[in-house]
């Protein structure tokens, strides 16, 4: 299968250099050929399994049950001011 | 001492003829002596493991001692663990701290256990070898030429040379079993549900399960004891699970009438003879021992690993679309923009086995391949699943080999992604059912062990464990120890 590998990785948000690139490609290709074997198994008629126990989703209260715990959370980040997390411009 | 099991030690500890701190001491200088050799802890911080040791001693002295009191636990570093790195054994996590403790890490330490360092394991917890961490590769204590299995190799690894004597791993596809199975050690992988998720960093939701790595079948229940229970901050925590008793379902100790399946579609051509006669071995001690073999079929199992190579890349890419250089982990250098910060930093700090994984599953959930991949996988996944359903009506459990060859040399199949893969054929089905899995030692060959592995419905771990304990009694493979590792051998 002959994949542009470099628009997938755009797409998950990964630059990859041209060596990457030249390496990744067949990779891929003989990746996702394994996987076309599943296209042999008839699966009409089955659901898609959504969850492993057949588990519907819990809910809870809406309320808060944590603490502000901001300077903590931000003393990992890369860059912060102010309490805000630092990224570069997005808007002119 | 060094060899012995965490039930040995709970025994001195509760008997007064050693202290927390003695056997904390003791894993250090053997860890110091040792991991050079094996590179199965990243992180250890002595003084942390003291002080916990201490608070243990001083615990015991003024109350009951709680149920894992004072036994030294090691942790794969996929664990979030505040005070101290957490790194997933990659380099987008350089410099990272937890600011929280898994709920597992946290039922732990309120049981009384000592956790120890960090252990070594494939970044993000994809490979079958811990040949793709950040800090190298680890090594198997039966012949350091060799790989010890992963993801959890770091973990199997210290459990196997004695540097601790139990340690946690994750299990999305075998990656506790499979090492475990490679180390000469037993394995457990819960029911999925059955352990809180929370603070273990995500691979393949649907999938991951956190377990004990352990010298014998009645300590991996004396952690499991430990690690399971419903965990409101987990969503998928399961919070009407089936309670079991853990240490009940060890000593019983008898197979009369148990109904073991033998799938046929797990001997197959291909697999190493070794491998199969110590398994079919195993099956005809199980057979003297009173259960009865029955011969059974799985007959999607042949699609297993390339659904699993849909769904685990496929929730992987959404996954880790969380390292983007803004609230965690690295970021690239002076970044043009929002797009080259994004794109940078995840191409310097994710390796290869990584990136392969989120493209492929990038690539499936894309526009007009959706169909095609994902939905269709998850279609497979429900036959696999009918598959197993279908065979507990006729069997109680399932027995195969964890793995279908030795531990291999540490390089034989890093140049093909899609050869490594298939080193998890029979580990990677019953993640995708949600089951119960166990590896427990069942033989060696040519000086390397064989894993045998038991397979139950969903939460009856207690048939997982009665029948391992019962082969386990009747055997001495759980007993063997690696020379090079020896209590009184190899000390520097």
């Amino acid at each position: 299968m002959d994949i542009d590998v470099k628009k997938v990785a755009m797409l998950a948000r990964i630059r990859l250099t041209d060596s990457e690139a030249d390496e990744l490609g067949p990779q891929l290709g003989n990746i996702l050929g394994y996987i076309e074997k599943l296209s042999e198994v008839n699966t009409d008629g089955i659901a898609p399994t959504a969850h492993p126990h057949d588990a519907a989703m819990p809910l809870r209260a809406n309320v808060v049950t944590n603490s502000n715990r901001r300077d903590a959370l931000q003393a990992i980040a890369p860059r912060v001011e102010s309490g805000l997390y630092v990224v570069p411009k997005v808007i002119e | 001492m060094p060899f012995s099991s965490l039930s040995e030690i709970k025994a001195r500890l509760d008997a007064g003829e050693t202290t927390a701190v003695e056997v904390a001491q003791l894993y250090l200088d053997r860890i110091k002596a040792h991991n050079d050799q094996l590179n199965a802890f990243v992180h250890l911080d002595a003084a942390h493991v003291l002080a916990q040791a201490q608070a243990s001693d001083a615990y015991r002295a003024k109350h009951e001692p709680r149920p894992l009191e004072g036994l030294p636990i090691a942790v794969k570093d996929i664990f979030c663990t505040q005070n101290g790195p957490t790194r997933c054994c990659s380099t987008i996590l350089e410099g990272f701290e937890a600011p929280y403790d898994a709920h597992v890490i946290t039922r732990l330490k309120e049981a009384g256990a000592v956790l120890v360092g960090k252990t070594n394991m494939d970044e993000f917890a994809m490979g079958s070898s811990t040949e793709t961490s950040a800090f190298g590769v680890c090594r198997n204590p039966w012949d350091i030429s060799r790989i010890p299995g992963g993801s959890s190799g770091g973990s199997a690894s210290a459990v196997a040379a004695a540097l601790a004597p139990a340690a946690l791993g994750t299990d999305t596809g075998g990656s506790i079993r499979q090492p475990a199975s490679l180390c000469g050690i037993t394995g457990l992988k819960p029911t999925y549900g059955r352990v809180s998720r929370r603070g273990i960093i995500a691979f393949a939701s649907s999938l991951d399960q956190a377990g004990p790595m352990t010298r014998n079948v009645r300590d991996a229940a004396m952690v499991t004891a430990a690690m399971a229970g419903h965990d409101s901050g987990d969503a998928t925590s399961v919070a009407d699970a089936p309670a079991l008793d853990w240490l009940a379902a060890c000593d019983k100790r008898d197979m009369t009438g148990l109904r073991i399946g033998k799938p046929k579609e797990y001997f197959v051509d291909g697999m190493d003879e070794g491998v199969r006669a110590a398994v079919e071995a195993a099956l005809q001690q199980c057979e003297a021992l009173g259960a009865e073999i029955v011969d059974i079929s799985l007959p999607h199992t042949e699609y297993a690993v390339a659904t699993y190579y849909v769904i685990a890349p496929s929730e992987a890419s959404a996954n880790l679309s969380r390292y983007d250089g803004v609230r965690f982990g690295h970021r690239c250098n002076e970044p043009e923009d929002l797009l080259d910060m994004y794109t940078r930093s995840r191409d310097e700090g994710f390796g290869a086995e990584v990136k392969r994984r989120i493209l492929t599953g990038a690539f499936a959930l894309s526009s007009g391949y959706y169909d095609a991949y994902y939905l269709k996988a998850q279609q497979v996944r429900t036959l696999i699943q009918q598959d197993f359903l279908q065979a507990f009506e006729q069997v109680d459990v399932i027995a195969t080999p964890t793995s279908p060859v030795t531990a291999f040399a540490v390089g034989e199949k890093t140049d093909d992604p899609l050869t490594m893969y298939l080193a998890d054929i029979f580990t990677i089905a019953l993640n995708l059912a949600g089951l119960p899995g166990m590896s427990q030692p069942c033989g060696m060959v040519d000086g390397l062990p064989v894993g045998l592995q038991w397979i139950a419905p969903a939460w009856r771990e207690d048939l997982l464990l009665g029948a391992a304990s019962a082969y386990e009694a009747s055997t001495d493979w759980s007993k063997q120890e690696p020379q090079a590792f020896a209590a009184n051998g190899g000390e520097a």
